[in-house]
């Protein structure tokens, strides 16, 4: 409610309201619209200069940063994962919280197949990263999921693989989205509720454009 | 252990033929170092020369409160030094500030307690010189190393938050890193110490006509103290270094531009 923010020194969210329900929701808006930013928002991993962000109905200053992070998971738009097989990429969000989970479900949830848990991440394809990182989020098992330009970084055949993938995320599981593009076609395809975010500002919130 | 030596600056200038040496190589070989050369020499004679009577003035009175004064000064100088190297860590001045200090004063009180040196400012002065220059080296290579890693990794880092990690948790890898990197010096060249060099202290006691094993038993004792007063100082270092990074609430901050 009411939420500005600064990156760089220079303000990227000017007096924002939105309420992003349950479901899927695209922010979209050309780069250095703020999208970014209002994600990072939601996850806490900025803090906004004023005003006041919610999750399901409460200030985020007053929940446990890191079980919010757990729970409203972030897929950044570059793969950054560790230096480590992709088995260990995928239990290292649990195992921080203290848990162990099904490794081989959540690789296949991103799309990946098992033959794939004892390989080297950093030595994968842009590709398979991005799915490793998506894998490594849904293995928090998390109510929201923020995607950060999902498909962004790929080509073309790639990026309708991510695409499809995370359209059978949406079926299967019970997990909201929230997902920053500029694509326009990405949003109308992958979401119930567009969001325009143009200079720092939400301008339209409705139904997806076709 | 008493040693007679007496050496005049007429033997002192003889050694400025080496520097001429030094100078005319730079000179023939285009390096450029002739100046820094002669500001080198000028420096290290004017420093030492100062140090030496203020070091004479503390063993006439025999004072420890000038002892910690000197040391006190030695630590602030340490860490205004390796702040220069660790401009990509912000505020690094209280932290190294911290690291030396922390440093001097647990190796010299663990070194007078086991009663390795008396409490006479004749041990306390060069021994602590040693700590805290040791220590100021890698406090400064440590946070040189974290801020480098630390802008480097930012995308893992945060990415690592993202999945509900802790600050501490996100910079393990890399406060580790910077923490090797510091120790690694001194560690190396203890390792390979009498074989490849011969260290400082134990030459100067065989000049000053020492007997041989005299002279390794101090320097081992010195090398041994400065392995415990460098980890000491790189740990405190990079333990509080990291944490410039972070917000309270587990956010990595915005890092200006380094300089």
């Amino acid at each position: 409610m009411g939420v500005s923010a600064a990156r760089g020194g220079r303000t990227v969210l000017r007096d924002v309201d939105l309420v992003i329900e349950l479901g899927s929701t695209a922010l979209l808006g050309p780069s250095g619209a703020g999208k970014s930013t209002l994600l990072r928002l939601l996850n806490r991993l900025a803090e906004p200069e004023s005003g006041m962000v919610r999750f399901r109905g409460e200030d985020v200053r007053k929940l446990d940063v890191l079980d919010l992070r757990r729970q409203a998971c972030l897929v950044p738009q570059l793969p950054a994962l560790l230096a480590a097989s992709v088995t260990d990429n995928v239990r290292h969000g649990p195992r921080l919280a203290g848990r162990r989970p099904d490794v081989a479900r959540f690789l296949e949830l991103a799309g990946l197949a098992r033959s794939y848990a004892g390989r080297d991440a950093r030595r994968l394809s842009v590709g398979e990263q991005q799915r490793v990182m998506l894998a490594r989020a849904l293995a928090l098992e998390p109510r929201v999921l923020l995607l950060d330009e999902p498909t962004s970084a790929l080509d073309e055949d790639t990026s309708a693989g991510i695409e499809r993938t995370l359209w059978d995320l949406q079926e299967r599981l019970e997990v909201s989205t929230v997902m920053v593009t500029h694509d326009r076609g990405l949003a109308a395809r992958l979401s119930t509720r567009v969001v325009q975010v143009r200079d720092g500002r939400v301008h339209t919130a409705g139904a997806p454009v076709s | 252990m008493s040693l007679e030596l007496d050496i005049s600056l007429v033997e002192v200038a003889a050694s400025l033929v080496l520097v001429a040496l030094a100078v005319a190589l730079s000179f023939v070989r285009r390096v450029e170092l002739e100046r820094d050369l002669g500001i080198a020499v000028v420096r290290s004679f004017v420093q030492l020369t100062a140090v030496g009577y203020v070091i004479q003035a503390i063993f006439d009175s025999d004072s420890l409160w000038l002892v910690a004064l000197l040391l006190a000064v030695m630590v602030g100088f340490g860490a205004f030094t390796a702040r220069g190297r660790a401009r990509g860590v912000p505020g690094a001045l209280p932290v190294l500030f911290v690291a030396l200090a922390g440093a001097a004063v647990v190796t010299l009180g663990l070194v007078l307690a086991l009663q390795i040196f008396e409490p006479t400012p004749r041990y306390l002065v060069p021994v602590g010189g040693m700590v805290i220059g040791n220590a100021m080296t890698a406090a400064a290579v440590s946070l040189n190393r974290l801020g480098d890693e630390m802008r480097g990794q930012a995308p893992e880092i945060e990415a690592t938050l993202a999945l509900g990690a802790t600050a501490r948790q996100a910079a393990a890898g890399l406060v580790r890193r910077s923490l090797r990197s510091g120790l690694i010096p001194l560690v190396d060249s203890t390792k390979t110490t009498g074989v490849v060099f011969f260290p400082g202290t134990m030459v100067g006691m065989l000049v000053a006509g020492a007997d041989p094993l005299d002279a390794v038993r101090l320097q081992l004792i010195l090398l041994w103290t400065l392995l415990g007063s460098v980890a000491l100082s790189a740990v405190v270092a990079t333990t509080l270094g990291y944490r410039r990074f972070f917000t309270e609430s587990h956010q990595l901050r915005e890092l200006p531009s380094e300089g």
